[in-house]
């Protein structure tokens, strides 16, 4: 077990898959001798040569249809896009080929690629650096969406995610690359996709959010205690294919649930465990489902502290679903 | 005719000669030129202070590509568009953008035309130049100057758009569709590739096999023109030859104009880690600023007080500017609301209207009265 933060626990993970699998590649815009803007993939290219860890051309379309490519023939690409806010020159290569070449082909082509991704607010990027776009990559059947919160799972989930035989998007929550830190096992471990973590336990209301909104809400979490609440964090990790019969229970056990995310509310992923529950669990509910988001704006600069869904308002969320 | 070339063009020699070359400027323009180059590097030094002192996030240096923002802005009229990158300071201060404007975005305060919304250096101005918002999305400008172009063309103005970008920026997609574009309609647009050697970390060598940038335009039917980018005339007559014949209808010109960014990317980046240091020893040799201070000195048009005299006085100017944009407090919350569309739409203002509520149910002084104002 060694103490890292979840940039570096990140690093270790795709340090131990490019030991473990000589097919492994690392790519993208800085990542070889720069190891990335924010340092990710530092020393690898040093480490594994420029043949597993290199540079590419300034085309998100490029990176992702090469990988594409490399992962039909026998590699297991992980691309890196520098921002998520830069992702959308690859959107094409994304949504119309690597997630639905499974299907069209009957099985016969597959694209098992890893898309890593930092995401979100909190690092005064303005419009374009702080971005969380997860909801555009949720409609899009044959993708998988991975978003880890600790420095444990980001290593497990990455593992998993590259060992996967289908196409993941890996979203990194900046806002947390250093400022978390947390145990994480030598070697190589995965944490299944498509499982839930109980982030905190409790039994009146449970609130689920992902990457950098959960050390929100287990602060808000934890200042509800003082006022009496009791409340359950669960941590979803896997938005596609979510876990859906775990949501449900959870839901069930407390009737009270909040959603927490920092992208958009209007056909955001609060909007999908908001109509998931009412469908299959209306009878357990005591309470609307309430959703704390971004703002249906584009995200601003000087403000964003006021954008960002902050503890004060997933407490206040909390409270009126406790005492609705 | 093939109008590409493959050397570089210069003009201003070691030794400020230019071997008869007649810059068709007067005295006044000569040294309005000099001290647009001088408000960059000070906006510049300023801005690496004040960044490095935690008082603004972030800026972008430009320190070494002041003889090309120059060169090609002194191309333009007033009435043509700018499409610019984020390193293009000296094409809005040339233009006589002031420079308390640009600070007011440094900032991001309740002053700054973009209302606080952007990152520092996404400038955006209408007056004295359309000199267009700048995204951060690599490349996307590029069609949307061949688009306005196109426009311009259709109504018999003859109006020209410059779209500014770098070595990285003609890998992306925009270049291309926007070169291809401009190809095929002969839109009166510049295209200027500014080679600085670097994208981020990455050198010319990862992003390119063709024999440098300019050579890109033949495929799509454009001349393709070197120039160096440290010559202040050099730039400055290619980019008027690319603008005559664009508002003559003779179609759009890529530009290469070769130079080298003497600092990192953005105050984020150290490109000790990955510059030799060699090529900031041979740039430094080739600085613009004292390249063209030769030719002013050769001239008989600057000497060392005047020189020091005008340094002093574009500093201060910057100082006071900088401290101005200090004192502005952060822009109203409702500016989080506001401009998504012409009219506020009714779920858009009740989240506006939470977020003051929430402020006054929990004491928030940014909330001011309490009253959400759209
Ligand atoms: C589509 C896109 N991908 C990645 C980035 C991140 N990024 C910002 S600047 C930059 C390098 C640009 O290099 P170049 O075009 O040569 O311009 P320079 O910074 O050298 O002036 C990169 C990769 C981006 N802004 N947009
Ligand atoms: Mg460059």
């Amino acid at each position: 077990m060694a103490n890292l933060t979840l940039l570096q626990a990140i690093n270790d993970g795709l340090r131990t898959a490019m030991k473990d699998d000589p097919s492994v590649l690392v790519f993208g815009e800085d990542v070889g001798k720069k190891g990335g803007v924010f340092l990710a993939t530092e020393n690898l290219q040093r480490d594994f040569g420029a043949n597993r860890c290199f540079d590419t051309p300034l085309s998100e379309d490029g990176i992702v249809g090469c990988a594409i490519g490399m992962a039909m023939n026998g590699l297991r690409p992980v691309a890196e896009i520098q921002f998520q806010d830069f992702i959308f020159p690859a959107f094409d290569q994304i949504v119309s080929e690597a997630a639905k070449l499974r299907y069209r082909s009957g099985g016969q082509y597959t694209a098992p690629l890893v898309i890593r991704t930092p995401y979100g607010g909190g690092i005064r990027g303005g419009l374009y650096h702080s971005q969380s776009g997860e909801a555009y990559f949720c409609h899009t059947p044959g993708l998988k969406v991975v978003v880890p919160s600790t420095p444990h799972d980001a290593k497990g989930l990455l593992l998993a995610a590259i060992a996967d035989p289908d196409p993941v998007l890996f979203l990194e929550p900046k806002a947390l690359y250093r400022s978390v830190k947390g145990e994480v096992p030598e070697g190589n471990y995965k944490v299944p996709l498509s499982t839930l973590r109980e982030a905190r336990a409790g039994t009146q209301v449970t609130v689920f959010c992902y990457g950098a909104m959960v050390p929100v809400t287990l602060k808000a979490a934890e200042e509800a205690a003082a006022s009496g609440i009791d409340t359950r964090v669960i941590d979803l990790r896997t938005l596609l294919p979510l876990d859906e019969e775990g949501v449900l229970e959870h839901a069930k056990s407390t009737g009270r649930v909040v959603v927490v995310h920092e992208a958009p509310r209007f056909c955001g992923f609060g909007a999908e465990i908001s109509a998931l529950i009412a469908e299959h669990a209306i009878e357990y509910m005591e309470a609307p489902v309430v959703r704390v988001t971004g703002f249906d704006t584009p995200f601003p600069n000087t403000l964003e502290h006021h954008y960002l869904p902050d503890h004060r308002r997933v407490l206040d969320a909390l409270e009126r679903v406790a005492h609705f | 005719m093939n109008l590409t070339t493959t050397q570089p063009l210069q003009v201003i020699q070691p030794d400020g000669g230019v071997n008869g070359y007649d810059p068709k400027l007067s005295e006044a323009e000569l040294l309005h030129c000099y001290r647009a180059m001088l408000l960059v590097r000070a906006f510049d030094a300023i801005c690496l202070k004040l960044q490095r002192s935690g008082r603004i996030g972030f800026s972008i240096p430009n320190e070494g590509i002041e003889a090309t923002q120059v060169g090609a802005a002194s191309a333009l009229k007033k009435s043509d568009w700018i499409f610019p990158s984020y390193r293009d300071f000296g094409m809005a201060l040339y233009h006589g953008v002031p420079a308390l404007e640009m600070m007011h975005n440094m900032f991001g305060n309740a002053q700054d035309g973009a209302k606080g919304r952007q990152m520092p250096v996404h400038f955006s101005f209408v007056q004295p130049i359309h000199f267009v918002s700048i995204s951060s999305p690599i490349g996307t400008h590029i069609p949307q100057a061949v688009g306005a172009a196109h426009a311009a063309k259709l109504r018999g103005e003859d109006t020209v758009f410059l779209a500014s970008f770098g070595d990285g920026g003609t890998s992306s997609l925009g270049f291309h569709s926007g070169l291809n574009f401009a190809g095929v309609w002969k839109s009166p647009v510049v295209f200027l590739c500014q080679n600085n050697g670097w994208a981020i970390s990455c050198p010319v060598e990862e992003q390119t096999a063709s024999d440098g940038f300019a050579i890109k335009g033949e495929a799509y039917g454009i001349p393709g023109v070197v120039v160096d980018g440290n010559d202040l005339f050099a730039v400055r007559k290619v980019t008027l030859e690319a603008v005559v014949r664009a508002r003559a209808g003779g179609g759009p010109t890529l530009i290469e104009a070769q130079t080298f960014r003497m600092g990192g990317h953005s105050t984020s980046d150290d490109p000790k880690r990955y510059v030799p240091p060699e090529q900031f020893e041979y740039w430094k040799k080739r600085d613009p600023l004292a390249r063209f201070e030769k030719y002013l000195e050769a001239a008989g048009l600057l000497n060392a007080a005047k020189s020091e005299a005008l340094r002093k006085e574009v500093e201060a100017e910057i100082a006071a500017a900088a401290r101005a944009a200090e004192q502005v407090g952060p822009p109203g919350l409702e500016t989080v609301f506001s401009d998504v569309y012409a009219e506020i739409p009714t779920h858009i203002r009740k989240q506006g209207e939470g977020l003051f509520d929430l402020g006054r149910r929990r004491g928030d002084a940014h909330a001011g009265d309490g009253k959400f104002p759209l």
